[in-house]
């Protein structure tokens, strides 16, 4: 974990700050999601404080901060509420597309033949499928059998990102399945569920980190946008950020703003954040992608060009001192 | 490699013949999705509005009395004759669907190509040759947010910029209700049909600015980073070197050496986004009133109307099937490293 931490820390230039800009945007959403009942002035569904109904699309204001909606919501509470809604989308999602598409992954790269062909031929079918299309088949079918809570959300999506967890593990089996020390295991005697258990699980789960934190980016547009189509969560369910949007549509029309323009943001920010989350672990993780700092020829006379392209070393500040 | 293996033909041939699979794994996905896993259509569309004898008769009436397998191959031969049934709620045929409401698509996605590509071939060879500048930063950014944005609130900032510039302008619907009445239908696709009679043409295109921009926007971003990694890549070819070695001005080896090669790529991702570009029209549709297949999609899935739903969806899965394969075989044309 530190030797991660550290590793992460050695980045250099640029890919370092999409990474931290990234996790700290990724951080404030999640405290606003834990948080949320203690932030949030109101409740997702609260329209009337003692008695008082709100003022319907009231302007920004010391009393609402973001203004009101169309339903008499406080906007900036559904906003926050609507973080937590996302981050428990999310995690469930992602979670529920781990269980189903590592064990797949591995079964079908260790068992190769005709096992392999099959599963690779369905998921890539899958695959190649619009990604909305299949949330909302699948959005279409759980509403009449889960409702349209947040769980539902989150199994509308499993299904979108199942095959490209089950993609890389398989991959990443069969490249190991004959690596020396799984062909050591197998002469010792181990059967098939005591290697994919032990020794090419650890393998295959290190390429997970950077799919996970970029679907979970992917994840939340097809959860607003689910919702945006009306066939998300519903408002009463929880709050979520799309449905807002579907409902601002008609007073964007006429003219009035704020409904629209802050449950948008916080999709786009949440979205880029996560996006930088992924690509900058990607540039750190992926021995492929780090740019290799080799020291250019250096020539006495400072005025010889350095040529376009090339890696300018740093000069190592960080005193990580990891490579 | 001088046998037929790499021969152009024999290529072609398998990348069609493999459409047959592809097709059969796609419908057999939609069977079970649409088919099976419900259980009964007609009292999930209809239940508690009907008595159990009137339901009767409309599961006999979508053969779905009969047993699943023999529902099943109906399916598929229905497919194979591109007969996509029709929808439960108003019984209009799901051909007479694309066939009238699939031209409106197929101008948003054609308008929406065009903005991806003029600004974002540009946008990503700026970056690419200037790579790590400020301006490299800043393309990339934009890349990286107008692919994250929802292009459903991209197109509501438009329709506010829009209607706080110049409220006459429209921006809800394929046409004004009048130009929609009058022009003569030929083709079923508006903008043609307007250009043909030679009517409120203006009125027609004023409608698809916004949005072919909004989902433009979204395949721009797509556009810009391709190109500027390929246009980064093709920097570092040693022709590039050995153009600039023979002083030919840096502008003129981007110009003819380098981009020329980053294109080949870019050109081959771009037409293999069908699937992304499917998604984003069902939901600008949706954002702009627009006519098309996105609308009718949503409409249905709420109306419960699994007949339509799965008609139309297996048609998106054969457009997305066939592109891949026009372009597969286009870039085998152009890229003889393309057959193996």
């Amino acid at each position: 974990m530190l030797r991660l931490a550290r590793r992460l820390w050695g980045t250099k230039g640029l890919a370092r700050w999409i990474l931290l800009i990234g996790i700290v945007i990724t951080a404030i959403f999640v405290i606003l999601a834990i948080f949320a009942p203690w932030i949030a002035p109101y409740g997702f569904a609260q329209n009337r404080v003692d008695g008082a109904k709100f003022v319907k699309l009231a302007h920004p204001s010391g009393e609402h901060w973001l203004g009101t909606n169309d339903q008499f919501y406080d906007i900036w509470s559904r906003v926050i509420w609507g973080a937590r809604t996302a981050l428990e989308v999310i995690l469930l999602s992602v979670f529920f597309s781990l269980i189903v598409g590592v064990p797949l992954g591995l079964l079908s790269g260790y068992a190769g033949r005709a096992t392999d062909k099959l599963l690779v031929f369905v998921m890539d079918a899958l695959y190649a499928f619009p990604s909305l299309l299949l949330a909302i088949v699948m959005a279409f079918l759980l509403n009449a059998k889960v409702g349209n809570g947040v769980v539902a959300a989150a199994l509308s999506l499993t299904v979108v990102y199942i095959p490209q967890y089950f993609r890389v593990v398989r991959n990443t089996t069969v490249s190991v399945r004959e690596a020396t020390f799984v062909e050591a295991a197998r002469a010792l005697g181990a059967g098939p569920v005591t290697i994919m258990r032990r020794y090419l699980f650890g393998n295959v789960v290190q390429s997970v980190p950077v799919i996970g934190t970029l679907n979970a980016a992917d994840a939340l547009g097809t959860l607003a946008s689910l919702g945006f189509l009306g066939l998300g969560i519903q408002p009463t369910e929880a709050s979520e950020w799309g449905y807002d949007l579907n409902r601002a549509l008609d007073d964007a029309q006429a003219g009035t703003w704020w409904p629209a323009l802050f449950p948008g943001l916080a999709i786009v920010l949440l979205i880029t954040a996560l996006t930088f989350v992924g690509e900058g672990l990607n540039e750190s993780l992926n021995p492929a992608l780090v740019r290799r700092r080799v020291k250019p020829a250096r020539f006495d006379r400072e005025d010889v060009p350095v040529l376009a392209g090339d890696e300018v070393e740093v000069p190592d500040l960080s005193g990580g001192g990891t490579r | 490699m001088s046998s037929s293996r790499g021969s152009l033909p024999h290529y072609i041939a398998i990348r069609i013949l493999l459409i047959i699979p592809m097709m059969l794994v796609l419908l057999t996905l939609v069977f079970i999705l649409l088919r099976v896993a419900p259980g009964d259509p007609v009292s999930a569309a209809a239940g508690g509005k009907l008595n159990e004898h009137e339901l009767d008769l409309r599961r006999h009436a979508l053969g779905l009395d009969r047993p699943l397998i023999v529902q099943y191959g109906d399916y598929l031969w229905d497919a194979v004759r591109l007969k996509f049934g029709n929808a439960m709620s108003d019984g209009t045929p799901v051909t007479t669907l694309i066939r009238d409401h699939g031209g409106a698509t197929l101008t948003l996605t054609v308008g929406a190509f065009i903005v991806a590509i003029a600004l974002g071939i540009p946008l990503g060879r700026y970056a690419g040759r200037y790579r790590d500048s400020a301006a490299d930063a800043g393309i990339r950014l934009f890349g990286i947010v107008v692919y994250a944005a929802p292009i459903f609130w991209v197109g509501i900032l438009l329709i506010m910029a829009v209607n706080a510039i110049d409220r006459s302008w429209p921006t809800s619907g394929i046409a004004s209700p009048v130009t929609i009445y009058e022009v003569p239908t030929h083709t079923h696709i508006l903008l043609l049909d307007s250009l043909i009679a030679q009517y409120d043409v203006v009125d027609v295109l004023q409608h698809h600015v916004l949005p072919c921009l909004a989902l433009g926007l979204m395949l721009s971003g797509i556009v810009t980073r391709l190109t500027r990694v390929n246009v980064v890549q093709a920097l570092k070819g040693d022709y590039v070197e050995a153009a600039r070695a023979r002083g030919i001005p840096e502008s003129r080896v981007v110009r003819k050496h380098a981009f020329r090669n980053a294109l080949v790529p870019v050109i081959t991702v771009i037409g293999l986004q069908v699937a992304i570009t499917l998604s984003g029209a069902v939901l600008t549709e949706n954002t702009f009133n627009w006519p098309g297949l996105g609308t009718d999609l949503v409409n249905y899935v709420l109306a419960r109307d699994y007949v339509a739903v799965q008609g139309l969806v297996t048609f998106f899965a054969f457009i997305v099937v066939v592109v891949s394969v026009v372009v597969d075989i286009v870039n085998a044309l152009v890229d003889p490293r393309v057959r193996y």
